[in-house]
């Protein structure tokens, strides 16, 4: 009878833990917590490759016998866009050698990427004598999908190269010249053979597949079918990554979720959206944008809230490292995306590395770093009584 | 191929180990060192085993299956049902004072068949024991002490298993002694072995990982380096206190040269542990305990994702709460238990912000283990685990339980 009982006991018990698994585990973060995510209603082929692009850039590290370097910044993706949030200055990484839109003239001296790490047995990269320089700290990878969806029409809607409304921007596209392999909209815009492009801190990329594919071989070292120069030897080797894994990661970057915007029912976030608008930051922070088609019915025609123009603006000389890409100016820097803003930390170990090379310890700290086009949204913000400055502040947190 | 050899085996092995439970009096036990008393160090041969009749071999092993549920930040794998590894123990009285001991380990996970230990020991006197073939390096206690059956966790300690590299073992050579007088106890161990490799900061852990070397097969034939690793123990015993042992491991671990030109500057690893465990005589509290530093020379323009100083280990608290006859079973034992374990992958600042690199992990693992004799444990675990990445980044939460058997046969 003792032994029924302390059977029975037993099964209850096991029953009990087996229903308790979950609710003894931790939950899962908030939606609008996490960077990471792909977009809603993708089918379960498109979640596959998702996966499978997910596994290539967050879990995918790179050795020796799979191609790294042998010199190199990272050993993988995930390494510098931790959660896909922004990077560090840890992962922050260092072109140089061009300094007008005639082009590198460091590229034969292993412009434009400095690669500072090596395997063990080699020598890193160094800048070479004469050679101007920039840093570029890491971007988010959220909501990359929206953003490469956006009319060429739709961004030189945004431009205004002669400030013709007088409110001190004005803003142009970088109009660079593409490799072979990308896939050409058939609505791009073209002028003299080069193609508006958005993507980086000087908006000198053209596509997700272009950044996907320079990221591997200037960061990592690893070459592909698309780019065959070995970053160490200047030769062009078999290819170390198959066109399946570029295509995924690209897909993976396409499909990424746009971050969720926290407390907009909070009155000083709403208030600090007025005044964001009111001084004018939104001159080149456009909250707003729409999609053009995509096969992806999650992504096509849709309105988003980046709050980037995916134009270049005058900074100041503040901010003048004396490099650039593209036709872009060495004081000119592509609008930066606002949204996950206030996730940053999340990925920053906890601080904030802001602007181009991280230089800004805050967000006021960034704010006080804008110049050129930026410097009267600057003078508005700090002319703000103290409670609305933190109202806006408040307000890009919750972005 | 190589399974259904190892499965014909097997059966052979359990055909003559079922016949032996016929005559109890047929069989005999692996034959321990002329000491009597054993240490951590003895583990090696501390194992049940059988020799059957008049066969020369004496044959044991265990077997180890878990069920688990854990979950990340609210993601979860679901119910897993593990078979983690199943050991054959294989040993042999030469002559004596010369004997013979292989620990073969099937771990499905794994597809791989290993042989993990296999050694002749010439004992001259206790003191001096020549010990050569396949050895497991004294480092910190767990590495020669790792049998299931004889922990109350159905995992192994993290920093035993992903700091240091868990069932370590090289060919090589060494000696090892022990002396003991009333209660105290003195052992040392000595060996000189082949070493690690490069994997160690050039694998897909994307950290310094000791354990990457063992991912090299090759290693039982040729030394990457070319350099002895040297491996030391020191351990002393009080037959009322307990044991601690200190211990060091290290050695030359790249190939820095090959074909006679050089490759690189010779690089060292080196390990410091300390282990020690008691049992608490009024409460008969068991604490078992091993820290352990590792010190990497990192080449200075590499990654800094791949630390040049680890530590970590673990504590293991176990209390008996119950002793006595259940079921059928006639001294059964229920304990309660709970580990705390704590690694730092990566120890020190960042070059470009001074800041702090982390990636480290915490753990607190409760359990509940049934004993229905000394050479089978029934264990439930709980496991509540915090880890952050290399920038610090909030910690990745996991929990879970884990539900697990493990046994001697």
């Amino acid at each position: 009878m003792k032994k029924a009982y302390l059977l029975t006991a037993g099964i209850i018990a096991g029953i009990l833990m087996i229903q308790a698994c979950t609710k003894t585990q931790p939950a899962i973060p908030a939606d609008d917590e996490l960077l990471d995510g792909p977009v809603d209603g993708l089918s379960y082929a498109a979640n596959a490759q998702f996966l499978a692009g997910d596994k290539a850039f967050n879990a995918d590290v790179f050795t020796r016998q799979t191609g790294l370097g042998s010199i190199f910044v990272a050993t993988s993706c995930g390494s510098c866009h931790a959660g896909d949030g922004k990077g560090t200055p840890f992962t922050t990484l260092t072109r140089f050698g061009q300094t007008d839109s005639t082009g590198n003239q460091f590229l034969h001296l292993g412009g434009p990427q400095l690669q500072n790490r090596a395997l063990p047995g080699y020598t890193a990269e160094e800048i070479p004598a004469g050679a101007s320089f920039s840093k570029f700290t890491p971007p988010a990878n959220t909501g990359l999908g929206y953003i490469e969806l956006v009319s060429d029409a739709t961004i030189l809607s945004m431009a205004d190269p002669n400030d013709a409304n007088g409110d001190g921007v004005s803003g142009v596209p970088n109009w660079n010249f593409i490799p072979g392999y990308v896939h050409i909209p058939v609505n791009a815009v073209t002028q003299n053979g080069k193609y508006i492009c958005r993507f980086g801190k000087k908006g000198s990329t053209f596509d997700l597949l272009q950044q996907t594919v320079n990221a591997y071989n200037q960061d990592i070292g690893i070459t592909s079918s698309f780019n065959t120069k070995d970053v160490y030897s200047g030769s062009n080797i078999d290819p170390e990554l198959s066109d399946l894994t570029i295509r995924n990661v690209v897909f993976y970057l396409q499909t990424l979720k746009a971050p969720v915007q926290r407390s907009q029912n909070d009155l000083d976030v709403s208030t600090g959206e007025n005044l964001f608008s009111l001084i004018n930051c939104s001159g080149c922070h456009r909250p707003q944008l729409v999609t053009g088609y995509s096969p992806v019915e999650a992504l096509s025609n849709k309105t988003f809230f980046p709050y980037t123009d995916l134009l270049l603006h005058d900074l100041g000389s503040g901010l003048d490292d004396g490099y650039t890409e593209g036709s872009a100016e060495t004081i000119e820097w592509r609008t930066p995306a606002l949204w996950g803003l206030g996730l940053s930390p999340n990925s920053q170990g906890g601080q904030y590395f802001l602007m181009h090379d991280g230089r800004a310890g805050s967000i006021e700290e960034a704010i006080q770093l804008h110049g050129g086009e930026g410097m009267q949204s600057k003078n508005a913000f700090n002319a703000l009584q103290e409670n609305e400055k933190l109202q806006v502040i408040r307000f890009l947190k919750s972005l | 191929m190589k399974c259904k050899c190892f499965v014909t085996g097997l059966l052979l092995i359990s055909f003559f180990s079922t016949q032996a439970q016929i005559d109890p009096a047929l069989l005999k036990r692996i034959p321990k060192d002329s000491a009597g008393v054993t240490m951590n160090m003895d583990a090696i041969y501390s194992r049940p085993a059988l020799q059957v009749a008049k066969l020369p071999v004496s044959v044991g092993g265990y077997v180890e299956a878990n069920w688990q549920h854990l979950g990340t930040d609210g993601v979860s794998e679901g119910h897993q049902f593990q078979f983690r590894r199943l050991t054959l123990f294989v040993a042999s009285a030469i002559s004596k004072r010369i004997k013979f001991l292989s620990e073969i380990e099937f771990e499905p996970a794994e597809k791989e068949i290993t042989v993990e230990f296999a050694a002749v020991d010439m004992e001259f006197n206790p003191l001096l024991n020549l010990r050569t073939g396949m050895i497991v390096n004294p480092i910190g206690a767990f590495n020669q002490n790792h049998d299931g059956p004889k922990w109350e966790f159905t995992d192994r300690p993290i920093a035993s298993e992903q700091m240091l590299p868990a069932t370590w073992s090289t060919a090589g050579f060494g000696l090892y002694g022990k002396y003991y007088k009333k209660n105290w106890m003195y052992g040392y161990e000595f060996y000189l072995t082949g070493g690690f490799d490069n994997s160690i900061i050039e694998n897909s852990h994307n950290k310094t990982f000791l354990p990457a070397a063992k991912e090299n097969p090759g290693r039982f034939e040729e030394s990457a380096s070319g350099e002895p690793l040297v491996t030391g123990k020191i351990a002393v015993k009080n037959l009322k206190l307990g044991e601690i042992g200190l211990s060091y491991m290290g050695g030359v671990y790249n190939k820095f040269k090959e074909d006679g030109l050089p490759l690189d500057k010779k690089r060292r690893v080196d390990i410091v542990a300390i282990d020690l465990n008691t049992t608490v005589a009024h409460t008969r509290t068991t604490v078992i305990a091993e820290w352990s530093k590792v010190f990497v020379d990192v080449p200075e323009n590499y990654s800094q994702q791949f630390g040049n100083k680890q530590h970590g280990g673990f504590m293991d608290i176990i209390q008996p709460v119950l002793k006595r006859k259940v079921l059928a079973w006639e001294n059964a034992v229920l304990n309660i238990a709970c580990r705390l374990e704590y690694v730092d992958w990566n120890t020190g600042k960042f070059k470009e912000t001074a800041g702090n690199i982390a990636d480290e992990l915490w753990s607190v693992m409760p359990a509940i283990s049934f004993r229905p004799n000394s050479q089978t444990v029934l264990r439930l675990n709980y496991r509540y685990q915090q880890q952050k990445d290399l920038l610090g980044n909030p910690a990745s939460k996991t929990a879970g339980f884990s539900f697990g058997l493990s046994s001697y046969f």
